[in-house]
Formats: structure tokens, C-alpha cells, sequence
């Protein structure tokens, strides 16, 4: 049985307190290494009260509040203050329990049964119950569903409940890792009428919706009966769509905000200066990839695709690109973060040579490609790009880079092209990241990659309780995503925010930007 | 029938022509941009299966001309229709943000015409002196910088190192009059500087074109100071094109300001606009569009009756 995260025992004061005397005692190394402690860097008592102001580049005026259509950081992180999840990824990357309070798996991991928390209240008044889970989760399937989930909740064979406290979940394969699919930010727990899940704004997370203007403004009070003990420190907090990044940097130099998201990567050295704010940059699973059609000539051969990845400059991508904010890539889209991660496979590194020489044997003696960028993948996609060519020239291979329009791009652009730049956000999992872009078959195989072993594996995986076992068949797998696979993975972005001094903070999770996206519920200022 | 009736009833039938035609245009246009709100809302997790769902519930499958029809009437009705998007009603969507770009049009205007007027008569006085090659410098330099780079240098000096003005206007509406111009200063300090230069080099140039003129001459003789000449003499014959070019400014405030409100993040049309056009939220693409033209049009038809009523010679034919 897993158990959840036990909030009661967390309390800031006793932890403070035990840290001091701890140390006192000269036994901090001892404590903390038993691995009770999280990590906690900071000695001070988070202070209820003030009004948060968070400035994010993202929002629009056609954002709404239902779940289903979440869409970029501005709803993430207002939905992530609204609302409640099942299960939540704790700062230092495991994941904890929120409104479950534990879980537990048949032993093919076909049925999940998990165990809500009590006590817990929706800001309408009404108490959490299964219903109120089974028709959030509901919410998103089925043949009228236009939620960016329904794809990921395919395997959901039935969910029922077993009396007012369990949800009993059945698919139709084994899925060891199905309980963090319920801390996706678009599953957010509903309260139930009429068997339907009220998508109004109603949740049961530690604010109160107050008002929003969709692509302007959101503004949410803290909720007086939240059952989260330490947590949701504001009298009140505010999102701000900004999405221009010096406006929103002047907004925080300013101090009309008090954090933002996606600092401006090449001014950020110049933002360091300024003493009254706090920069961090978090090494998460966001990553860019250059995706080749596996099926498509010149793809389809391997020494091509091998010469094509030999010949990308992965450390200047990485100094130039992202200032060093980053991480290299190796071909495969794990996160060093990631337990699963391979730790002993070689880094790929830029060697025209090896580039030549898989060129030859692939037959040919100069390559002549076209590669489609915009800035919609990410901010400087084309950039990226222009250096790649540089770089791959030495290798006799000409990189067309054809420059296309962001406004349809993942329309027109994106896995309609044999050869295209694209950017994954986090994927907690090794099997969520395979199976959403790298399994036979998958909705976004973006480079219809379909090698035998691999998805083999990736099935076995699934269901597969040993963890030993699970890492040498996701560490196989990462090399087959390397050496045979589509996608050039060189670089993963840091998550890089910025904040004012005046906020404290603990361990900063790195699941996505802004600590993965919960700033609201677990910053506090410390000037009140 | 008087002739200016009449002229008003040519042109306001004019108008509402080129707004039919506009509403054509528009909606041929949206039609012919890549992809639709289905793809551009589910982006990159949109699945063939996720995008016919969505396109269903929103009645995209309909043909385009019963679409057209559909629309034209329901806007004949004063019905804008609900945002695709959020199921939101369109007319409640455009209301508070139409009154934030009215309102920082006219703040703008009411910083840059009377500025625009006095520099110019100040220029047309002192013409081809200091005073007029320094009045000439600043507004041309001030054009010819993009608006974006104008408003970085104002949140430089003002909100970063003086601190006295907000970098963001964030609006909304609870916010107080006062609050109100306090946000608003800095948005239109940068589209007063923009805009200015063009009316008072209008205002420059007709006064001293008409300096030539026998009836100048004719009241230096009476012995007039220079400064009377202008302002009673000169300024009334030139005002028909300066009204012209500030009508036409006006418009520019108002439709063009996309720029300026990502700037300062302030919450008017043209960021609904654009957001609507990236989400091909049609319905509220063509509403906007439309208010757009009907603001040109009505606009132009203020400026044409104004340079008719500013002329004796058009109010009065023979």
C-alpha cells in the first residue's frame, strides 16, 4: 500500500523547531540523510497574509474555467489555486497524495483502488466524496469529451466507487504508473450535480475564485475551510497575463508583481543584479526536439538519422540558446531528474567526423535536407536551427531551414513535415513521455517511429512492479530512442523564473514552472 | 433638401455600403486562415477525434455561406452572437474593452492635439528659427521610432528609475478615476508622442502656406501682431486639413494601439483581437473587425463634415 503524504505531521513550527534543536544537537546530518526531512534550505516561519501578484506569459481571451480546456500556465497555475487533485508530485519529485489520501493496485495493476482523504470541503460547502471523483474524471472521456486528456484516459475501463470514500479505477491494461496521471493539471476534481461535474469554477483547493477576465486577469481569495494544514498563505492572489517578457520583467523590477515565469534567457545575467529579487532556475523535463519522419527518405535510414544527430552542436545550442540554463540532451526525452533516467549511457557529442562517416555508409557523400522552424515551438526555434546548419555544414550535410509562420503552426507545421522543431513540456514518467510520442501507434508519434523491441518493452514496463527491473527495461529503451529513434533531442530548458526577495519559499518543485505551478499554495510573503 | 443634409445623407449611405462590403471582406477573410478554432484551441494535443468533436459542437460544419447569412442578420438585430471559444456573449466580451480604447484614445488625444495645435502655431510663428527646428527634431524623431521602443524608453525613465508612474496598466472595472488615469498615463504619453508629430507639422504647414496669401498681407498692413495673424487669420482657413489629419489620427488611436497595449498589458480591443485571430474565434474576430471599420468609417465622415461646415465656399454653393 502507498501511503499519501502526511500534511499534519509537516507543520512549518515543529519542523523549525526540530531543525534547530536538530542542529543543535549536531545530529542535522544524521536527521536529514534518513530522508524524513525534506530538504528544506530555508529557517523561517512561513507568515499568513498579503496579496500575491503573479505575472505569466501565457493567457487568453479564450481560456475558460472548465478543466477540459486548460491550456498554457495562465489556467495551470489559477486551476492549480482553484482546484484539488488526486495525487500531487512533492518537491523533491515523488509523488504524494493530495485528495487521495493513499492508493494501492491489484497485482497486475489493471484495478486502482484509491482512498479519499476526509474532511475535505468544496467552496461550495459540499464534502468531498467518490462521485464527486468519478464525475471529474468522466468529464474528460467519452465521444463528446473535448478535453486534451481524453487520449491519456483511453485505458480507463470503468470507475465505480465502493462506498463514500474509495474509488475503485479498472483498465483495460496494466499501468504501474496510473496514479500520477491523476496529478495532470487538467484532472482536477469537480464537486458532482446531478452526476455531472459542476465546471464552473467551484473546487476544493486553498482559493476561492473572486473574478476573472479571461486573458487579463485572474484573482482568487484564500478559502477559509482549505483541510490543507501549512499551505495557501495569501489573503488573496492575483494572475496577470503579461505576455510580453520585458513588460513583464518591468512589472517585477517594478514591483507591481511579485514573480514571474520564462525570464527573458538572454537578459537574465542582468537581471541578477537587482538585489530585491531572487532568481531560480530549475532543471526540469522540458525539452526541445527536432523530430524526423522515420518512414520518409532521407529519414528512413538510420546512418542518416545517426549523422544528423552527430552533427548538432549540443553545448553551444545549450550556451547560446539557453545561456547554460539547461541540461544536454542525449537523444532521448528522459530528464536526469527522472529515476528512471540512464545513467550510464554515453553523451552524445558534435563530431562532423562520425557525421561523414554514417553518411557514407548510408550511401551518400553531402545530404541536402529542409528543416521547418518557428518561433511557436519555442522561443528561438529558429535560432536553433540557423546554428544547427552551421554546424552540420561541416559535416556535408546542407540543413534548408525553412522558415514557417507561428500562427497555425502545430496545424500546418508540426508532424505534417517530414522534418520539424518541436518542445515537450514535463511528462513525470518514463512510460507517460514514451507512450505519448515515441509507442507505435501513439496520437503524437511525431517521428512514426515503430521499432519492435522498444514498444516490447514499453508494454512490459508498464505493468511491471520491480523497479530494478523497470530501470534496465527503461534504460534499454532510452538507447533505442538514441540510436535508432527519430528525434534529435540536444538540449532540456531549464524552468527559469524570477521572484521578489519578499517571497519565501521552500524546495522548488520542477515539474514545471512557477514550482510546478503551485506557487500560490506554497509561497507566503515574508514582510507581513 | 439643404445641401449639407443632403451631402451627410450621401455620405452616411456611402457608409453603410462600405461596411456591408467590409463585412464581406472580413468574412471571406477568416475563412481563408489556416486551420480553425477546433485545431487552434486543442494546439498541440489535438487529435483527428478531439478536433471533429470539437468542430461539431461548435457548428462549424455548416457551410460557409449559411454562416455569412446567419451572421449578417443577427448583427442587423444588434445580436453579436457567443465567443466559439468559452460560449461567452460577445457584446458583454467587447463592452469593457471598447470603453478601455475609447478611453485611451481620448486621454492620448486630449494629451497630443491641443500640444499638436499650440507646437505648431508656436512653429508657424518662429518658423525657420531655433524654436522651430528643435519643435521640428523631437516630433520627427519621435515618428520615426517604433511605438514599442517609445514606450521602453518611457517605463525606463518613468516607472524603473523614477518610479512615479506604473510600467502596467492594470485596469478593471472597479478601478477608481484616479487609479484609472494613473495607469493609463504612461500608454498615452506613448501614443500622444507617436501621434503628434503628424498634426503639428499639419498645423505648421497649412498656417504658413496660407502665409502668402493678400489677406495676410492685408492684416500686417493693419498693423496686426504676428500672433493675431495666425491664430485669427491664418488658422480658421487652415483648419480644414488639420481636422482632417486629426480625425485620421484618431482612428489610428483606436484601431492601431495593438502594440502599445502588449506593452503595457492594457486590456483593450486589439489584444481581443488578436488573441481571437490566434484562436480563430470567428465570430469575435468579425464583430471586432467590424467595429474597427465602422469607427474608420464614421471617423472619415466626421472629418468630411467638418471641412464642409469649416468652408464657406463648400456650405455655401452657388
Amino acid at each position: 500500500m502507498v501511503k499519501g503524504y502526511d500534511y499534519s505531521q509537516l507543520s512549518a513550527v515543529s519542523r523549525r523547531r526540530f531543525l534547530k534543536s536538530a542542529a543543535a544537537a549536531g545530529a542535522l546530518a544524521v536527521s536529514s540523510s534518513s530522508g524524513i526531512l525534506p530538504a528544506f534550505a530555508q529557517d523561517v516561519i512561513p507568515k499568513k497574509g498579503g496579496h500575491f501578484k503573479i505575472g505569466v506569459g501565457s493567457g487568453s481571451t479564450s481560456d475558460s474555467l472548465d478543466p477540459a480546456t486548460y491550456y498554457e500556465s495562465f489556467m495551470y497555475i489559477f486551476g492549480h489555486s482553484l482546484n484539488g487533485y488526486l495525487t500531487e508530485m512533492d518537491p523533491n519529485g515523488n509523488l504524494v497524495g493530495e485528495l487521495a489520501e493513499s492508493w494501492e493496485p491489484s497485482k497486475d495493476a489493471k484495478t486502482w483502488t484509491f482512498q479519499l482523504r476526509k474532511g475535505v470541503e468544496f467552496h461550495n460547502g459540499k464534502s468531498l466524496d467518490a462521485d464527486d471523483v468519478i464525475a471529474s474524471i468522466n468529464h474528460h472521456r467519452g465521444d463528446q469529451s473535448k478535453s486534451g486528456v481524453k487520449d491519456l484516459l483511453k485505458t480507463v475501463q470503468d470507475i465505480r466507487s465502493d462506498g463514500p470514500a474509495r474509488v475503485v479505477v479498472s483498465l483495460t491494461e496494466g499501468n504501474v504508473d496510473f496514479p500520477y496521471l491523476m496529478e495532470h493539471y487538467q484532472l482536477a476534481i469537480m464537486p458532482a450535480k446531478d452526476g455531472k461535474a459542476d465546471n464552473s469554477g467551484v473546487g476544493c483547493g486553498g482559493y476561492v475564485l473572486d473574478g476573472i477576465d479571461f486573458g487579463v486577469k485572474a484573482t482568487a481569495k484564500r478559502f477559509s475551510n482549505y483541510w490543507k494544514p501549512n499551505a495557501a498563505w495569501f489573503d488573496s492572489i492575483e494572475v496577470l497575463a503579461i505576455h510580453d517578457v520585458a513588460a513583464r520583467t518591468n512589472a517585477l523590477t517594478t514591483g507591481q508583481i511579485h514573480a514571474m515565469d520564462r525570464c527573458d534567457l538572454k537578459t537574465v545575467h542582468l537581471l541578477q543584479r537587482n538585489r530585491g529579487l531572487e532568481l531560480t532556475s530549475i532543471s526540469g523535463t522540458q525539452h526541445y526536439v527536432f523530430p524526423m519522419f522515420v518512414d520518409v527518405a532521407p529519414f528512413d535510414n538510420v546512418d542518416v538519422r545517426l549523422a544528423l544527430k552527430y552533427a548538432i552542436n549540443r553545448q553551444q545550442l545549450l550556451d547560446t540558446l539557453l545561456s547554460g540554463y539547461g541540461q544536454l540532451g542525449n537523444d532521448h526525452p528522459i530528464a536526469t531528474s527522472n529515476r528512471f533516467f540512464a545513467k550510464n549511457l554515453p553523451q552524445r557529442e558534435y563530431d562532423p567526423e562520425k557525421a561523414k562517416f554514417h553518411l557514407k555508409k548510408a550511401g551518400h557523400s553531402d545530404l541536402k535536407v529542409q528543416y521547418h522552424a518557428s518561433d511557436a515551438a519555442y522561443t528561438g526555434a529558429v535560432d536553433a536551427a540557423v546554428l544547427y546548419q552551421q554546424d552540420a555544414a561541416k559535416a556535408g550535410i546542407t540543413i534548408d531551414v525553412v522558415r514557417e509562420p507561428a500562427d497555425g503552426y502545430y496545424d500546418n507545421v508540426w508532424m505534417k513535415k517530414p522534418w520539424s522543431a518541436n518542445y515537450w513540456g514535463g511528462r513525470p514518467t518514463a512510460d507517460w513521455m514514451f507512450s505519448t510520442a515515441y509507442a507505435a501507434g501513439a496520437a503524437w508519434n511525431e517521428t512514426h517511429w515503430k521499432n519492435p523491441r522498444f514498444n516490447e518493452l514499453l508494454i512490459a514496463a508498464r505493468s511491471e512492479l520491480a523497479d530494478a527491473k523497470r530501470l534496465e527495461m527503461y534504460t534499454e529503451m532510452q538507447g533505442l530512442c538514441r540510436d535508432d529513434g527519430g528525434a534529435i533531442i540536444p538540449v532540456f530548458a531549464n524552468y527559469v523564473n524570477a521572484m521578489s526577495t519578499k517571497v519565501g519559499h521552500n524546495k522548488i518543485g520542477s515539474n514545471w514552472d512557477l514550482d510546478s505551478f503551485r506557487c500560490a499554495e506554497r509561497w507566503w510573503f515574508t514582510d507581513v | 433638401m439643404k445641401p449639407i443634409a443632403k451631402i451627410i445623407g450621401q455620405r452616411v449611405a456611402f457608409g453603410a455600403l462600405t461596411l456591408w462590403i467590409v463585412s464581406l471582406i472580413i468574412f471571406a477573410g477568416v475563412q481563408l486562415l489556416p486551420g480553425d478554432i477546433a485545431t487552434e484551441l486543442l494546439g498541440q494535443s489535438a487529435t483527428p477525434e478531439t478536433v471533429a468533436a470539437l468542430r461539431k459542437s461548435l457548428g462549424l460544419d455548416v457551410p460557409a455561406y449559411l454562416r455569412y447569412f446567419d451572421w449578417l442578420s443577427s448583427m442587423l438585430h444588434g445580436n453579436f452572437g457567443t465567443a466559439l471559444s468559452n460560449g461567452r456573449d460577445i457584446a458583454e466580451l467587447i463592452k469593457p474593452r471598447l470603453y478601455n480604447t475609447l478611453l485611451l484614445a481620448a486621454s492620448a488625444a486630449a494629451i497630443s492635439v491641443p500640444l499638436a495645435l499650440v507646437g505648431g502655431i508656436v512653429a508657424a510663428l518662429y518658423r525657420n528659427t531655433f524654436v522651430d527646428r528643435a519643435i521640428n527634431v523631437v516630433t520627427l524623431a519621435s515618428i520615426s521610432f517604433p511605438e514599442f521602443f517609445v514606450a521602453y524608453i518611457l517605463i525606463l525613465f518613468l516607472a524603473v528609475h523614477a518610479g512615479i508612474l506604473p510600467s502596467l496598466s492594470d485596469v478593471d472595472s472597479t478601478t477608481s478615476v484616479l487609479d484609472r488615469l494613473i495607469a493609463m498615463a504612461l500608454p498615452a504619453l506613448t501614443l500622444a508622442v507617436v501621434v503628434m508629430a503628424h498634426m503639428l507639422r499639419m498645423t505648421r504647414t497649412s498656417i504658413i502656406n496660407l502665409l502668402g496669401n493678400q489677406y495676410i498681407e492685408t492684416a500686417r498692413l493693419k498693423g496686426l501682431p504676428e500672433w493675431r495673424v495666425l491664430v485669427r487669420h491664418a488658422l480658421p482657413n487652415a483648419l480644414a486639413p488639420i481636422a482632417t489629419v486629426i480625425v485620421l489620427n484618431l482612428a489610428y488611436l483606436i484601431t492601431g494601439v495593438v502594440v502599445v497595449e502588449v506593452v503595457f498589458v492594457y486590456p483593450g480591443l486589439g489584444q481581443l483581437i488578436v488573441d481571437s485571430v490566434q484562436k480563430r474565434d470567428i465570430p469575435v474576430v468579425q464583430a471586432c473587425s467590424l467595429i474597427f471599420a465602422a469607427t474608420y468609417i464614421l471617423l472619415n465622415l466626421t472629418s468630411d463634415v467638418l471641412s464642409i461646415v469649416m468652408n464657406p465656399r463648400l456650405m455655401h454653393p452657388k
